[in-house]
Parts: structure tokens; sequence; C-alpha cells
């Protein structure tokens, strides 16, 4: 377990060298921000309580998306394409032989990495939204203490869909494919692009049921408060559930896959 | 003078040209993999649109603009963004040159630097943003219900280069922003990326103060707002004279002469990191 926290310090402390480039990316979330909470506001101009939020929850959304657009890798990225590359150069090989789990490795770092983000890259645009609009944000800490559970949950889930992708490119080689479409998926139905509750009929239902609505949607609920007492629980379950589910197929991808590099000579 | 001037661009041309083409080759080594990026290129903005589609679910009109006319909007600065971001986007990797020390290697050689880090792992893989904008800007060509005259015939396609000429000189100016900041690639995003993605919506739906923003400073709106108002025949909400949406060609030049002054004084500060 020291260990662990050992590699998600260390994921920590290797994006927090980089304070310009951090800088930068808050400069362009929160310009972002700016642009799409005027399309919202002209949105729910036109239709106040569109998909149950009004016009401060809509607000809200568009900020919290982009404080955790980094944190939570919500465009890709994030540690798939290092550990692709290490699979592509046969560097994996070096990675097994560690006394230690390889899933739980990058988790760790994914983790220490995604806390320095949140922290370093989410901060400051949820504060200039909060000073420049009028947002809907809770009062109780229990609120703000559960919305960090959830997401946590979320970087979970988000973990362990990459890691599958990832995982690809012991049978593709080039990954590059496979994690465009997966950063596809997850830009979508997560909700980075709209609400996911805005999303019409059958179609938002199947939507809201995704892991990748454990990303964005859920946490961002938590914070409004639209689910609370057992509904609160239900959602934090529904991240939960997702989480173990996918990390199980991770390890059954990766036994697969260990099996492979065996096969290939080493 | 001049002679040796066009000779210059015509050489840094031919070097762009053959880079570009050495990359294509590399890139279609892996075909498979080339269509799925570029199918996959497509389809990320396509979704973005997608996100448009369902807001107009919703609504009629989103800021007094209908579908077809926030689609023309789209299409126009998503087929010149795409344009520049085809040709030129790579260069905000030069950041990370600066950082290893590989643009060392790009200055001994006969061929202008621009033109370098202008091919430098030319992603073909881009044809899919701008084939996106290019359909959908076809797609809200059929429904516009305008009165056409041969002044706003000629306009669509003097936005669209003109456009593709001011994110060019975007592009550029940021790789030159990049030889004092070389890890702050990012701050470019915000105006390229969230410039196009500005543009895809009607500045009534944002606040004065920002439409002001990029007509006067950083000029955006020269790239299809002015002119795209002409043409759909609506008042720009800065009331500007009327001789202002045929300006974008001019802009373009003036964007153009900021970006290689930003560009020589950006070469000249560079000090390589000596590792």
């Amino acid at each position: 377990m020291r260990l662990y926290a050992a590699v998600a310090a260390g994921g920590f402390r290797r994006y927090a060298t980089y304070r310009t480039a951090t800088a930068a990316g808050v400069f362009t979330n929160t310009v972002f921000g700016f642009i799409v909470a005027s399309t919202y506001i002209a949105l729910w101009n036109e239709r106040p309580h569109l998909g149950g939020y009004d016009r401060a929850q809509a607000l809200t959304f568009v900020w919290v998306s982009q404080a955790l657009l980094a944190s939570a890798s919500l465009l890709g990225g994030g540690f798939q394409e290092e550990l692709q590359d290490r699979i592509r150069s046969g560097d994996i090989a070096v990675d097994l032989y560690r006394p230690v789990d390889l899933q739980a490795w990058w988790l760790a770092s994914d983790l220490g990495r995604a806390a320095f983000q949140l922290l370093g890259r989410g901060v400051v645009p949820l504060a200039v939204g909060a000073l420049a609009f009028e947002l809907a944000l809770p009062a109780d800490p229990v609120t703000w203490l559960s919305f960090l559970l959830s997401v946590l949950l979320g970087l979970v889930v988000g973990f362990a869909l990459r890691y599958l992708v990832a995982l690809c490119s012991f049978w593709l080689l080039d990954g590059a494919g496979a994690g465009m479409l997966s950063a596809l998926l997850c830009m979508f139905f997560s909700g980075t692009l709209l609400p996911l509750n805005v999303f019409p009929g059958a179609f938002g239902e199947v939507a809201r049921t995704l892991p990748w609505a454990a990303m964005l949607q859920v946490p961002v609920d938590v914070l409004l408060e639209r689910h609370r007492g057992t509904g609160l629980a239900a959602a934090l379950a529904f991240q939960a559930v997702w989480a173990a589910v996918l990390l199980a197929a991770g390890r059954l991808l990766q036994s697969a896959a260990t099996r492979k590099v065996v096969v290939q000579g080493g | 003078m001049a002679d040796a001037a066009v000779r210059r661009w015509g050489e840094g041309l031919r070097c762009y040209g053959l880079i570009v083409g050495m990359w294509v080759r590399s890139t279609m080594a892996y075909r498979l993999s080339f269509l799925m990026m570029a199918a996959g290129n497509f389809a990320a903005t396509a979704l973005d649109f997608v996100a448009i589609a369902i807001m107009f679910s919703h609504v009629d009109v989103l800021g007094g603009f209908s579908l077809p006319e926030v689609a023309f909007l789209y299409g126009t600065t998503s087929t010149a963004f795409g344009i520049a971001d085809l040709t030129l986007g790579n260069m905000d990797r030069l950041g990370r040159r600066v950082r290893d020390g590989t643009l060392d290697v790009l200055l001994t050689r006969p061929v202008p630097v621009l033109a370098q880090v202008a091919a430098d792992r030319f992603a073909l893989r881009r044809v899919g943003r701008l084939s996106q904008g290019v359909l959908l800007l076809a797609w809200s060509l059929t429904r516009l219900d305008v009165h056409w005259t041969p002044v706003t015939v000629a306009l669509v396609p003097l936005m669209l280069v003109s456009g593709a000429v001011i994110f060019g000189a975007v592009f550029v100016a940021g790789a030159a922003f990049q030889f004092r900041a070389d890890d702050a690639s990012e701050i470019q995003n915000a105006f390229t990326y969230g410039g196009t993605t500005l543009l895809q919506y009607p500045p009534t739906v944002f606040a004065t103060d920002l439409v002001r923003g990029v007509t006067f400073v950083v000029p955006l709106a020269f790239v299809n707002w002015l002119p795209a108002l002409r043409v759909l025949g609506r008042d720009d909400p800065l009331r500007l004279p009327a001789w202002v949406d045929f300006a974008s060609p001019l802009v373009a030049l003036g964007c153009c002469a900021a970006a290689a002054l930003a560009w020589r004084t950006g070469l000249r500060s560079y000090r390589s990191t000596g590792s």
C-alpha cells in the first residue's frame, strides 16, 4: 500500500513540475467556460428548466465540467498514450517483471495526476465562473464531501475504461485509432458536450446508464443536490458498480494480454 | 528584390510540399490506422454539431438564429479553421522541440525554419475536420432562406480563404510565442479551437464586450461573423459601417504581417537549451 501511495505522490509531483503548462491550461479552460456558458444562457433563456436544470444549475454544470476536464481526462489523454507506447516498444516486458501489480501501479499514478489537476486546473476556473456568473453551488459541506467521493469514483471509472483501451495495443500495436474512438465516446457520453439530461427520449435514458455518465454527469448532479438520501447512495453505487466491473474486465484482458507477450517471445 | 522574395516563397512552399509528402507516405504505412484516425477526426467534429442539433431539438432559435443559419456559421468557420488546422495545425509542437533541443537540427538545414515547423509530422487525418465543415456548409446552403446576390455569393469563398489565413496567422503567432514560453502551447488552443467554437454560434449569444474583443483585439470576427451576417441579411450587434463586412481579406493580410513579425522576433530570440 505504501508503494502505491509513493507512486501516486510521484504522479502528483510529475505534473506539478510544469507550472506554465498548468497556467496555460487554466487560461484555456476559463476561456472555454465563458464561451460555453454564453451558449447555455441563450439555450436556457429560450427553454427555462430544460432537462430539469434552472439557469444557475446549467451554468454550474459548465464550470464544473471545465474544472474536471483535465483531471478526469474528459477529452482523452492521461496515462493511456504512455502505456500504449510502452506496449508498442516492448518496454512493457520490464513493467511486467516488477514485483507490483500492473493495473494498481497505473491506477495509483493516474490518481496522483488527477489529484494535482483537480487542484491545479480545477479550482481557479470554478472560482472565476462563480465570480462571473450566478452558480448553484451548495452551502452544505456534506454535499461537497459527497461530490469529492463521486469525483473519485468517476476518476476510477475513467481510468478503468482507458486501461481497457490501452491494453488493446497488445493486439493492434498502433493504438491511436482505439484511443481516438474511446476519446470520442467519452467526450459525448460523459456530458462534456451537452449535459446528458438534455439528451432526448430513449437515447438519453441509455446514455445515462453507460459508464461514461459516472465520470461527469453523476458528480455534477451530486454537487447540485439532485441526488439526496437513498438517491445519493444509488448514484454512488452506480459509479462503484461500473468501477468494479470495468476494473475486473481490465484484469481479465490483462491476463489474456500477458499470455500474448509470452507467445511473442518477449 | 521582388524576384528574390518570390523565389524565397517558392522555395519555402516547395520544401513544405516535400516534407508534407514524406509524412503522408509515412502515414500511409499504417493505412487502417489512418482511416480510423481520419474517421475519428470527422466524427469528433460531427459530434460537436450533434450537440448543437440536440439543442435545436428543444428550441427553434438560438440567439435569434435558426438551425440552418447556425449551420452556415458552423460550416464557414469549420471549413476555414479546417484548412488552417490541416496545413499549420502541428505548429504547436514547436515548444516540444525547443524543450528537447531538436529545433537546432531544423536550424542547420538549408530550408526555411517556418516551412519545416509547419510541415513537421503533417497530420493528414485532419482532412476529417475539414470535410465535416464543408459538408455542413453545403447542407446549410441548401436550407438557407436568403436572397442571394452576386455580392453575397462572392462573399462565401472570400470569407473561407480569409478565415483560413486569419486562423493560420494565429497558429504561426502561437508557435512564435512558444519560443518564449515553451510549455504554454495550450494557450493558443483558447484562440484556435476556442475561436472556432465561438464562431459556430451567432454573435448575439455573447456579451458585447466579448464580441468587441474578437473584433478589435484578436480579429476572429472577420473569419465569418461579419461577412456571414451580411450574407444572412442581419445587422451586426456592434453596428459597424457596412464596408467592414468586406474587410476580411485586408484583416487577413494584417494578421499575416503581425504573425510574420512575431515569428521573426521569436526565432531571433531563440537560445538553444544546449542539451
